[in-house]
């Protein structure tokens, strides 16, 4: 099977003035990330806030273009001009806020209609015909297409975002947040959705969440992001399991799950570091508990460890020591 | 001893055009001294308002009664404003979800903690500049001196979230209560948020209300849970046992619904929505999502009753061994009657 995208070492770099007659700083938001996801996978990316996901996202979508390296998707290069009208065709976006996604002002059949005004010859009851299936296919009746946005909840209103994004039969959804802004059990409703439409349709998934509870449960492939940079990515339940690099076990650490002994959990100390300001070393050795001299001086490559990919310079002793050593820092 | 925290029949309620809307419906609920309570419940169950009603901080007009709101033994209702003000943020202190817009923004934090201070401490300037650099440090801001001259705009969301903790302990509370204090902030952040508020929970002996929509936080750090629905408490146990062995059918389902406990590749979902505020069920809130609602919990609002280690509003509670005979009985009932 080939795979649906390709990243391969993809990079955006901001420039920065922060005063009129300072020298303009370069901002490294995403610094060269490779990635596949094949047809029919979820690939999760996952991090904290400042780490580059929503930039990584912006890239895949083609929003923005990328300062150094290529992306492929369904076999086109995203710089072939001749390609661009089929590629953004085939990536389509979810976002978060399905109150601020959606426009107030048209009904719910309009909003799904407009994409197949603009980008297909169908006539008029085609259009409809092809509305009306989506929305049973996402599960809404046909009456909502008479409705405006504010006239439905928030899991409705995320079902009506993902109608409008499968409205062209993408071949990748790269879906940002996509359930952070819903309550337990309406959000359990979306992911069911998101997980049917997936097998019918063999969608692929870029599921960009900070919720590591949903990335267990929808994704197949993880990618753990720190600073701009990819540190650990592979099989799900590999990196669950075993998790070699010191900022993906602080993340499953840190996570809250019921029956956890929370109370004496130590949680790693300090913030993420500016992006204007990133460690010269190992982009992680400001806040790591296993920080030595070589982690501060050279900064390690992804290399393939336990079935995975991940760049700590001591991935092998991690693999070697008992779980329940690397998951209790002392 | 008294209780931290005593709420007796709390219901607020919001003048609308088609009549006065109930957002928080007779909750009560009582926090023991150097106890941890968490709150639970989805978007507009109204666990943020009952708090924000205790503290006198709901808008004017919504009309609050209570059969009893106190704070340490002292009966809030039945203050004047005047003394009301001199117990809130003294005696019960309130941190909120978003931290960076709880602040105010054209002050420096310093400025903003040593106000408290003054208020209700009567400090003098020096020396309530002395103790905001102490209550910095104390909740882990380096460098406290130079922090104290910075506007909230200028520290990230974890620094603002010390800041308002530091601001809500500068009196010694006997109650902290914790809105969604970490839901605005990441993982790493959030447990080392959490870890501050418990250690200053068990050194201080402080009683500690947690409000929050995630269950897996709650559960990890409160000794007791209640768990609102539609603006009712709906089951109110010892943390262990409600997760382990809940027994309303709407703390089942909820725990259910949660992505860590998938069934296959599925997830067990709740049908239907909450009730809008305005078109609410007379019988019990949670029938008309319930599997397993009968004609009489669709009639009869069940009452929060004591059951086992709590109390549960439910008319057949999970753990009841004569529920299923019930409500086979209930539904047999209301189908003679209606024949």
């Amino acid at each position: 099977m080939t795979a649906l995208v390709v990243a391969d070492n993809l990079a955006r770099v901001y420039r920065t003035r922060r005063g009129l007659f300072e020298p303009p700083r370069e901002l490294r938001a995403v610094g060269g990330i490779s990635f596949t996801v094949d047809p029919a996978r979820t690939l999760a990316i996952v991090g904290e806030s400042g780490c580059g996901k929503s930039t990584l996202a912006r890239l895949v979508t083609m929003i923005e273009r990328p300062n150094a390296g290529t992306l492929t998707i369904d076999g086109m290069d995203s710089r072939d001009p001749g390609a661009a009208d089929d590629l953004r065709r085939a990536v389509q976006l979810v976002f978060q806020n399905p109150y601020g996604s959606l426009n107030p002002r048209k009904t719910v059949g309009a909003i799904l209609e407009e994409p197949l005004i603009i980008n297909t010859t169908l006539d008029k009851a085609g259009r409809r015909k092809r509305v009306a299936d989506m929305m049973a296919r996402v599960g809404l009746t046909p009456e909502h297409a008479r409705r405006y946005p504010h006239m439905f909840s928030g899991g409705q209103r995320q079902r009506i975002a993902i109608a409008r994004a499968l409205m062209l039969s993408p071949k990748l959804v790269v879906a940002d947040e996509p359930v952070s802004a819903l309550d337990v059990s309406i959000q359990a409703q979306v992911l069911n959705l998101l997980i049917d439409l997936q097998t019918q349709l063999g969608l692929a998934y870029l599921f960009i969440s900070h919720d590591l509870a949903v990335v267990r449960f929808i994704a197949h492939d993880v990618l753990v992001m720190y600073l701009g940079l990819a540190v650990e990515y592979g099989d799900k339940e590999r990196i669950f399991e075993r998790p070699l690099h010191p900022y993906t076990q602080a993340l499953l650490a840190a996570s809250p799950a019921a029956g956890k002994a929370w109370r004496s959990y130590r949680p790693i100390k300090g913030e993420i570091p500016s992006p204007l300001d990133v460690p010269p070393g190992c982009v992680f050795v400001t806040r790591c508990p296993y920080a030595a001299e070589r982690c501060r001086l050279e900064r390690p490559a992804m290399r393939e460890v336990g079935g995975r990919a991940v760049a700590c310079h001591f991935a092998e002793q991690f693999l070697a020591m008992p779980p329940e050593a690397v998951a209790a820092p002392a | 001893m008294t209780a931290a925290l005593e709420i007796e029949n709390l219901v607020v309620e919001f003048p609308s055009l088609s009549g006065p809307v109930r957002a928080v419906d007779d909750v009560s609920l009582t926090v023991a001294q150097g106890e941890v309570v968490g709150i639970v419940g989805e978007s507009g169950s109204g666990k943020t308002v009952a708090m924000l009603a205790l503290m006198g901080l709901v808008p004017d007009p919504a009309r609050v009664r209570a059969s009893r709101l106190a704070v340490g033994g002292h009966d809030v209702l039945s203050l004047t404003e005047r003394e009301r003000r001199a117990i809130l943020g003294k005696d019960v202190a309130m941190i909120f979800q978003e931290p960076t817009t709880s602040l105010n923004p054209c002050f420096t934090v310093g400025f903003q903690i040593e106000e408290t201070l003054r208020v209700h401490e009567r400090m003098d300037r020096k020396a309530a500049r002395a103790r905001a650099i102490e209550l910095l440090a104390q909740v882990g801001i380096p460098a406290p001196e130079t922090r104290l001259d910075a506007y909230p705009h200028q520290l990230s969301g974890g620094m603002n979230q010390r800041v308002m903790i530091a601001m809500a302990i500068a009196c010694n509370p006997k109650v902290l209560i914790a809105d969604e204090p970490t839901t605005a902030l990441d993982v790493t952040i959030q447990a080392q948020i959490l870890n501050l508020l418990l250690s200053f929970q068990r050194e201080r002996g402080m009683a500690l209300v947690l409000i929050s929509h995630n269950m897996a936080v709650v559960a990890d750090i409160a000794d007791r849970v209640a768990v609102m629905y539609a603006g009712q408490v709906m089951e109110d146990r010892p943390a262990a046992a409600l997760f382990h062995d809940p027994q309303h059918p709407y703390t089942a389902a909820l725990l259910a619904a949660r992505p860590e406990s998938r069934i296959g590749d599925r997830l067990a979902t709740i049908p239907g929505a909450v009730p809008s505020l305005n078109a609410r069920p007379k019988g019990c809130l949670f029938a008309p999502r319930c599997i397993y609602a009968t004609p009489r919990a669709r009639d009869e609002r069940p009452e929060l009753r004591p059951w086992r280690d709590g109390k549960v509003r439910c008319h057949y509670p999970l753990g009841d061994e004569t529920r299923n005979a019930r409500i086979a009985a209930d539904r047999q009932n209301a189908a003679e009657t209606a024949s």
